[in-house]
């Protein structure tokens, strides 16, 4: 053998590298050419987590957590690593379930999430449950616990002002507004926290992770470079006081009405009471839709936000108004008298008034404090007949314009959503309602509060910040600062002073005086306290409801509005009582309660059995169940009938079509074959 | 002779040891970066593989040592009686052997095992020189043409009977060696053109490849013009080699695979091969999405294509191997190794790796061509087709171009025993060449 030019060495060779070389080839083109590759890897081995961040809790004025996030753990386990060993019989007595339970649950995990990852055992475990794993929890390998937040009302009070979260539906998902939303994300629904849901809600960071070949999310990708960090809800600080609110849902407890208290200087709302309202703690977590639904069917209407949503004549409450209107049109001056005698009779018809004294309406004041109807009603008369606007149909429009002033006949603009605007009738509305062939006598109940006009509990008491500010309001809102930023984009509407009306303070002056009459002498008594100059106005508000198709009248609602003190004013209030009595009866003591908790922060040993008088009080009638039962019903039957209809016309329909089908088949078909 | 004087370790040679530590240390970072965790509790944990890897770089480095300071001419004499002793391994082994993983070729009690059928790579490389460089072996006749064949084919068949068939067929990277020492040319050019064949009649579209054997037939036949010209055999062999790739593609291996072979033997072949079963061999009734699930050999090539083409042209970096280290990749520290080269370095990376093997292997010929003593140089040309076999094979089946067969990548894949035996190899080549100059029968 030629140890020199052996040929085949070089055949060896060349076999080496060209195999090197198919190789390189290869490689070029898997890695540079292919791109799906690298897709495909990231596809595989990325997991975009999406972090979500704390939500905001809610604070009230002094601080104390209304709405927060509370620790809930679930309990985890990975049922691959579930084995023989573990002791099932400790396990479900720590838990406190059956053996059965334990199988099927573990089985419900498999098959969910799969034997290799983490599934949910246990949703939400209870503080003995987590307690008694925790002390127990190296006992059981496979099982650990995750700990969650969850949305918590500590005072189980304010539902509907602090609203809820729930999941966003797929129809809310098609809107612009929810385009950073996803399937599964939670978004406020209902009041604070659908009004805030921006700031509460934070900004979710997006974690990239590596996960293996189960799935099973890992460590960060490129050492969390390209994740986005999350951002904390911020906090809302509120003017609502806790504790105002307690004692408010306290008071109305077994009624059916609202009360609103608001800081004038500000604004912002002290109390806002939905009555009878419901524990928030019911709308969250898995038991959500039962509740919601048993709380939707309920009689009483406990998801109608009655201070923001439901109508109320203001009855005799309106007069401060109607008397502020008057003398800035100039049709009376604050001395102006009306010899009443028991009635108003000018219009034909008798209207009465509960006083029948001589001088009981001798001047503003003492007119104001009786609360004589004749008077008001001869007021507005006045007003809608001034020869000055020339006609009852301007006149009337004059009014309208005062009453948008008051802030009737629109929202507030409360930060709370679903606001009803509540009914000022303007010359439009009776031309509709009357034909165009009416006059000032056949609306006069207007200058009372009865008739056309309809407002809002919250209305009421923003008017009363406005007579307590004299002529200006701030709209009225809950939060007082965000992430204790008061000057926070979202709260600068609520910065601006709203300057109403030009009437000037000598007017405002006198109708304080004749409220804190009220009070002092008048209808109003029982709101009386010892060293607070209360303004008040008490109303009696007749009303009907409608009844099988027929308006039937109904009990009288109790109204009492007020503010306080009469100089320097720091609240105030208006109170509903539905279907009570006489508003000195009900409401007013709520009012004069409510003024006195906030401004002495106690309510005195005096008082105490009014307090007790109203704790005791069940006013939620009886026919208001039969009512709603009834309206029910009519309401199934008239689906019944629609669903008929319908089956009807279908049918018909068809019938139609085969009669038709049948002449064209006869037409076509049978000719041609002849 | 004037090397005689110089010392034992100068006399090593240093590109070869250079090579040989610089692709040990690339396997262990290799390893590291398989199971590396940035949630790990240190680096020096002595239960991970890479640890255990760098215990057995320790043992192969004394080893190694051990070689050095042994008599080169203790190899050659060693020879045959090593053989036998692998040979009986392998036979006991047959009998006494541990399952791992579906193979039945380990030896070992406890935690302790190694593959006899690695180590007796290294008695036939021996065995075979021996026998190839005696002075009594004629390779020129076909009895000792048999008897060398035997050397290789008879561990091999052991092995394959211990169900470990990719270990086997590195045995048959001798007949390398045997063609080297005289086999004749024709039966390299038929084995290479088989396997060609088949594997492009699995893989290319039958169409494209009657152009392409076509055209390769007709520049053959352009190449070759004169001979054609004078000589009537030629044209039949040209006309005649073309149309036996023709029927073998064309008609052969369709009809096996429509009327022969069964449902689950088509899906095998082809999944070996990391591919999809084409529609036209399904058979009737088989649903296209069933046979979409493919089996685990179709998931190791799909995921192991993946982690190599996601590396791009630089990779990802190190450690940053999203598929690699989060085990998307089966027997990634073992078989496929090469993964998270292709991954973490790119095509940069994978380039120099290959080229720093291509220079292993060739620098080994180059060592074996300067023998003095044919036994040395054939021992040399063993360890290069050795080296050559599991290299090209192992690489080839991560990216796809060959089917999943279960051998390691040299110095770089986990494993005690490929370590050990693959530098025991290079150690006694290294030791013979320090000793070239002597005559070793």
């Amino acid at each position: 053998m030629s140890l020199a030019a052996n040929p085949r060495q070089f055949v060896i060779r060349i076999i080496f590298i060209s195999m090197a070389a198919i190789m390189l080839l290869r490689l070029f083109f898997l890695q540079v050419v292919e791109d799906k590759y690298k897709v495909m890897a990231n596809d595989i081995a990325i997991f975009r987590k999406v972090v979500y961040p704390p939500r905001g809790a809610i604070l009230d004025r002094k601080g104390k957590p209304m709405l927060y996030n509370e620790r809930v753990y679930d309990l985890l386990v990975t049922p691959a690593t579930v084995n023989k060993s573990l002791d099932t019989n400790s396990l479900c007595d720590v838990l406190g379930i059956t053996q059965e339970a334990f199988t099927k649950m573990l089985t419900r995990t498999r098959i969910k999430s799969g034997p290799m990852r983490k599934g949910v055992f246990i949703e939400e475990m209870s503080a003995q449950q987590t307690a008694r794993f925790q002390e127990n929890m190296y006992n059981f390998p496979g099982f650990e616990m995750a700990e969650r937040f969850r949305r918590t009302y500590p005072n189980a009070s304010a539902a509907l002002m602090l609203g809820y979260i729930g999941e966003v539906s797929p129809e809310m998902l098609k809107k612009e507004q929810y385009a950073s939303y996803q399937q599964g994300d939670y978004t406020g629904m209902n009041g604070l926290e659908r009004s805030y849901e921006d700031v509460l809600r934070g900004q979710r960071g997006v974690h990239f992770l590596e996960r293996d070949n189960f799935n099973r999310p890992r460590e960060p990708y490129k050492g969390g470079a390209l994740d986005t960090p999350e951002i904390a809800g911020k906090n809302l600080e509120l003017y609502l006081d806790a504790d105002l609110q307690a004692l408010g849902e306290k008071l109305m407890q077994n009624k059916l009405g609202s009360v609103v208290a608001i800081d004038p200087k500000t604004g912002g709302i002290l109390a806002m009471v939905s009555a009878p309202n419901y524990d928030p703690n019911l709308l969250r977590g898995t038991e959500r839709t039962k509740n919601y639904s048993k709380l939707y069917r309920d009689a009483t209407k406990p998801l109608l936000n009655r201070a923001t949503q439901a109508y109320y004549q203001p009855g005799s409450t309106m007069k401060p108004m109607t008397a502020l209107m008057a003398l800035d049109v100039g049709v009376i001056n604050p001395s102006f008298g009306y010899p009443c005698g028991g009635g108003y009779y000018a219009c034909g018809k008798r209207i009465g008034c509960t006083h029948s004294g001589g001088g009981h309406a001798a001047n503003l004041r003492v007119a104001l404090a009786n609360s004589c109807n004749a008077y008001f009603v001869h007021i507005f008369r006045l007003i809608a007949d001034a020869k000055k606007y020339g006609g009852v149909k301007k006149g009337v429009q004059v009014w309208h314009k005062y009453c948008n002033d008051f802030g009737f006949g629109k929202p507030t603009g409360v930060d709370i959503p679903f606001e009803m605007s509540g009914k000022a009738p303007d010359t439009n509305t009776y031309n509709k309602m009357y034909n165009g062939s009416w006059n000032s006598c056949t609306m006069l109940f207007v200058g009372m509060g009865q008739g056309e006009i309809a407002l809002t509990p919250i209305q009421l008491a923003n008017a009363m910040c406005i007579i307590a500010n004299k002529g200006y309001y701030y709209t009225p809102h809950f939060v007082k600062s965000i992430g204790n930023n008061p000057k926070d984009p979202l709260l600068l509407p609520y910065l601006k002073k709203h300057v109403v009306t030009h009437i000037p303070d000598t007017f405002f002056d006198v109708v304080a005086k004749g409220m804190q009459d009220v009070v002092e002498r008048g209808t109003g008594t029982v709101a009386r306290m010892d060293g607070i100059e209360i303004c008040a106005k008490t109303g009696t508000v007749e009303n009907k409801a409608v009844v099988n198709g027929q308006a039937m009248k109904m009990k009288d609602h109790s109204v009492f509005v007020a503010f306080a003190p009469r100089v320097n004013p720091k609240i105030a209030i208006a109170v509903v009582v539905e279907n009570a009595g006489f508003g000195a009866t009900w409401a007013g003591p709520v009012a004069s309660l409510m003024i006195e908790k906030y401004l002495l922060d106690s309510v005195s040993g005096k008082r105490r059995h009014l307090e007790q008088k109203l704790y005791n009080a069940n006013l939620v009638n009886r026919y208001t169940y039969a009512i709603d039962s009834a309206q029910r019903l009519r309401d199934a039957l008239r689906r019944e009938r629609k669903e008929e209809e319908k089956r009807i016309a279908d049918s018909t329909a068809r019938a139609r079509d085969s009669i038709r089908a049948i002449r064209f088949f006869n037409k076509h078909y049978i000719k041609n074959n002849k | 002779m004037s090397a005689q004087g110089k010392s034992l370790f100068s006399r090593l040679d240093t590109t070869t040891l250079v090579l040989y530590l610089s692709l040990v240390c690339i396997g262990l970072l290799a390893v590291f970066s398989v199971e590396y965790r940035s949630t790990d509790a240190g680096i020096f944990l002595m239960h991970k593989n890479y640890m255990r890897q760098l215990v057995w770089l320790g043992i192969s480095l004394f080893v190694g040592l051990l070689i050095v300071f042994t008599d080169s001419k203790f190899f050659s004499s060693f020879a045959y009686l090593s053989y036998t002793i692998g040979v009986l391994l392998l036979v006991v082994t047959i009998f006494a052997g541990v399952d791992v993983k579906g193979s039945h070729s380990w030896l070992g009690y406890g935690n302790v095992r190694f593959q006899p059928g690695e180590v007796c790579k290294i008695f036939t490389s021996l065995a075979l020189s021996k026998f190839l460089s005696s002075p009594e072996t004629n390779f020129q006749t076909l009895r000792h043409r048999i008897m060398g064949a035997a050397f290789a084919l008879v561990p091999a068949i052991l092995i394959i009977l211990q169900s470990e068939t990719g270990l086997a067929l590195v045995y048959f990277c001798f007949f390398l060696v045997m063609y080297r020492e005289g086999l004749p040319n024709i039966i390299l050019i038929i084995g290479f053109s088989l396997v060609a064949l088949t594997l492009a009649t699995l893989l290319v579209d039958r169409l494209a490849l009657f152009v392409i054997i076509t055209t390769l037939a007709a520049l053959a036949g352009y190449m070759i013009r004169r001979d054609l010209k004078r000589n009537p055999s030629a044209r039949i062999l040209l006309v005649g080699a073309w149309l036996i790739c023709i029927l073998f593609s064309q008609v052969m291996v369709p009809v096996l695979f429509k009327y022969v072979l069964q449902k689950h033997q088509i899906e095998r072949i082809y999944s070996t091969l990391g591919q999809d079963v084409p529609d036209s061999y399904l058979k009737a009734g088989q649903k296209k999405d069933e046979k979409k699930k493919g089996n685990v050999s179709d998931y190791n090539v799909k995921q192991s294509k993946i982690a190599i083409g996601s590396g791009g042209f630089f990779g990802k970096g190190f450690l940053n191997g999203t598929s690699t280290k989060n085990e998307f990749v089966p027997e990634q520290h073992t078989d496929f190794i090469f993964c998270s080269i292709g991954e973490q370095f790119g095509f940069f990376g994978s380039a120099i790796l290959i080229a720093l093997y291509l220079s292993l292997m060739l620098r080994i010929l180059y060592l074996a061509e300067r023998q003095r003593s044919s036994f040395s140089r054939i021992y040399g040309y063993c360890v290069a087709s050795i080296l050559f076999f599991h290299f090209a094979i192992n690489i080839s089946m991560t990216i796809g171009i060959a089917p999943v067969i279960g051998i390691t990548l040299p110095f770089l894949s986990y494993g005690g025993s490929s370590l050990l035996s693959f530098s025991i190899l290079m150690f006694i080549l290294l030791r013979l060449d320090s000793d070239r100059q002597v005559m070793i029968r």
